[in-house]
């Protein structure tokens, strides 16, 4: 019996050594879609009970929900009036006629297809890299990460030698600062992230303690007081004419802010490469950086996808942040829109929101359905 | 050697900063743009419209100054600031002037170091209540409970004026506009108190905005008006007089419309307003049209009104005290001359 052989205990000091097999357990319930469906919603009395509860609160709320949302909204409208009109829904209406300004912002109207080419380009681009099959991903890769920032801020911010003329960052607005923050936030912080965590684990004091100490400071203290440092006591001891951009400050304390987070990520992801890992490269020649590279940090980072995700999308969410600071992004086009006294009613901060949450949740969930996907094709995911 | 270094350093960007400082009319003049600090939203006072195009009484007000100094009302950066950070922004020169729905107090002037060149709005804490209670007057809300926004001054106003009078009341209060405005919408509260351009921005918020009315009573004094640093008095005599050419140009008649008729006009006072005699423009580092410029191009101050916060706005706030002086209300401005 392989159980008692393995075991270097006297067999006399166990309590319990089975003779026989096992009897078999009966088939799982789960094979068929009800049966799966019946044992785990009516498992047993408390389950049921649960699950009875659960129904009773959707019952009531959904048709209240629907109505709101669907049969008693109003679709067109050239103002407020029908939507103020008693018993009404959800004011779709003002979500499409105010669709541009949540876009653009304040964008001037005749120059909005820069916007509009810059974000083709960019999902053409992030769609490239994020296929995993696709043709020449390296070039996607120094096209997304060093072309396309400088064709964006040429084509967004005029250069008037080239025939665009120039719009100022405080006309920007609307998604387009939300995904702009975002994605300066992302690109910005991973890498940043990755050589803050390897500063870290430096064996060279000065590094290690710069590393430490900017991680720890920054994460010592909220995105808020980094926003509002940027933003309101900068210009208080930097001259205005030296003073960076208002749109570029919150960015670059965005960034900063995001990397500290990743840095402490990645820092987990190599603190579970066994040292077998690095004695190995070194035995086979390799010197630190090919290390690095080559062994050490293709694996950490696998280990770590979850927790990139997790802090993207908490970074995504956390981009409403710049509002305080007088910046225009999406969720604050929806705050300004919804003072308009000719579409000012009762339900229109209600419709505002609940668009203003569909639209973060399906950026967010496509994140994480993304990273669900590369964690199966990697071979990564815990069962 | 490094400290000294450090030292030079700070020195030469406060010197950089002084200078920075000096000369704001110049300054603008230079850079091609007025930075105008505005609100980030408030209906009829500064508001993205539609298209992102920024609409509004104290928007209009930048876009006057810009009109003077550049004839160009697109010559104005709008930086929306919050009410935390608007005092740093003007503070630090980040913006030139701060036409954000801001009080006159003695402590912004005294204590932080600002001027106000007039006063655009005449403002003040007011009382909405339902039509159907049949009041006339504040007076009569004895024993009423009042929806009201917590830790603000109206709170403390609400408070004052009861115990002054001598009247009951119960305090409902909530932490934002949005709540309060709410509950008393549901039945909480008999009133809901704020200021009462904020009740006219609110009562379209309402299930049956037409059941509510506005009490004529003012409570309180809230004196909103655009500012500027103190020290630069050439570009505060610049702002001041902008307002004060609106005026004037109601008061004469003159309007965006018929300012190319009133070039022909006889009377003196639209003559020396309109730049036609004397040199008043060039004494305020401004061009001699300056006052034709703003009117041409924004409008006096009865247009800009009407346009963002009266009958031609979808808020219809009563001209009330902000009436010209000849017509009953407070707005007055010295005479060009």
């Amino acid at each position: 019996m392989p159980g008692a052989t393995q075991d270097r205990r006297p067999a006399s000091a166990q309590a319990f050594v089975r003779q026989g097999p096992a009897p078999a357990q009966p088939p799982p319930a789960s094979e068929s879609f009800a049966g799966g469906l019946r044992g785990n919603l009516f498992g047993d009395w408390r389950t049921s009970l649960a699950t009875l509860a659960v129904l009773t609160l959707v019952g009531l709320a959904l048709p209240s929900l629907l109505r709101f949302l669907i049969f008693d909204a109003v679709w067109s409208a050239p103002d407020g009036e029908l939507c103020r009109a008693p018993g009404a829904g959800a004011c779709w209406a003002f979500i499409a006629q105010k669709l541009p300004y949540f876009i653009y912002g304040s964008y001037p109207e005749s120059q909005r297809w820069r916007v509009d080419v810059t974000m083709f380009v960019g999902a053409v681009l992030i769609v490239w890299l994020l296929w995993l099959d696709a043709p020449a991903r390296r070039l996607a890769a120094f096209l997304f990460f060093v072309a396309y920032p400088l064709q964006g801020f040429i084509l967004l911010h005029g250069a008037p030698a080239l025939g665009l003329p120039r719009v100022e960052t405080h006309l920007w607005g609307g998604v387009f600062v939300s995904l702009l923050v975002a994605s300066v936030g992302m690109v910005f912080s991973l890498p940043l992230g990755i050589l803050l965590a390897l500063g870290r684990r430096s064996r060279l004091p000065a590094l290690k303690l710069a590393c430490t100490g900017f991680i720890e400071f920054v994460r010592g203290v909220p995105m808020i007081t980094v926003l509002f440092m940027a933003n309101t006591m900068l210009p208080l001891f930097v001259p205005e004419d030296l003073a960076p951009d208002r749109l570029a400050r919150p960015l670059i304390g965005v960034a900063l802010f995001a990397s500290a987070y990743m840095a402490e990520v990645v820092r987990g992801g190599l603190q579970a490469i066994p040292r077998g890992q690095f004695e190995g490269a070194a035995a086979l020649g390799l010197r630190p950086w090919p290390t690095l590279r080559l062994v050490v940090l293709p694996q950490a980072l696998r280990h770590v996808i979850p927790g990139v995700v997790n802090s993207f999308i908490s970074l995504f969410k956390d981009t409403t942040l710049v509002a305080i600071v007088g910046i225009f992004d999406f969720l604050k086009t929806i705050e300004a829109a919804r003072q308009d006294p000719a579409w000012a009613g009762p339900t229109i901060s209600a419709t505002g929101y609940i668009f203003a949450a569909l639209f973060y949740f399906a950026f967010c969930f496509g994140m994480s359905l993304y990273a669900r996907f590369v964690e199966r094709r990697l071979g990564s995911a815990a069962a | 050697m490094l400290k000294r270094n450090v030292l030079a350093l700070a020195a030469g960007l406060m010197l950089v900063a002084t200078l920075a400082h000096a000369g704001a009319l110049d300054q603008i003049k230079k850079r091609g743009t007025l930075a105008c600090g505005s609100n980030t939203g408030v209906a009829g006072f500064g508001l993205p419209d539609d298209k992102g195009h920024w609409t509004g009484l104290d928007v209009d007000f930048c876009r006057a100054v810009a009109a003077a100094i550049f004839d160009d009302v697109g010559k104005v950066k709008f930086i929306p600031l919050s009410s935390k950070d608007r005092f740093t922004a003007l503070q630090s020169g980040e913006v030139d002037i701060l036409a954000r729905n801001t009080t006159w107090t003695l402590s912004r002037e005294a204590g932080q170091g600002f001027l106000f060149t007039g006063i655009t709005y005449f403002d003040g804490q007011g009382f909405m209540v339902r039509k159907k209670l049949n009041l006339s007057s504040a007076l009569e809300l004895s024993g009423a409970s009042i929806c009201v926004q917590q830790g603000t001054t109206s709170e403390l106003n609400l408070a004052d004026f009861f115990r002054g009078n001598n009247m009951n009341y119960e305090p409902v209060v909530f932490a934002s506009a949005d709540e309060a405005r709410k509950a008393y919408d549901s039945g909480r509260c008999d009133a809901y108190t704020t200021d009462a351009s904020g009740l006219y921005a609110e009562r379209p918020k309402l299930a049956n905005p037409d059941d509510h009315v506005i009490l004529p009573e003012i409570i309180s004094k809230e004196p909103l008006g655009p500012l500027v640093r103190q020290g630069d008095d050439q570009w505060f005599n610049v702002v001041k007089w902008v307002g004060f050419a609106m005026l004037d140009a109601e008061e004469l008649g003159v309007t965006s419309k018929n300012v190319d008729e009133k070039l022909k006009s006889d009377r003196p006072e639209i003559k020396r307003l309109l730049g036609l005699e004397g040199n008043f423009g060039e004494a305020l580092g401004l061009t001699g049209d300056w006052a034709y410029r703003i009117v041409k191009r924004v409008g006096n101050y009865g247009e800009i009104f009407d346009r963002n916060l009266g009958e031609g706005s979808s808020l219809k706030i009563k001209r009330g005290i902000n009436s010209l002086w000849t017509k009953g209300g407070l707005q007055y401005a010295p005479p060009i001359r």
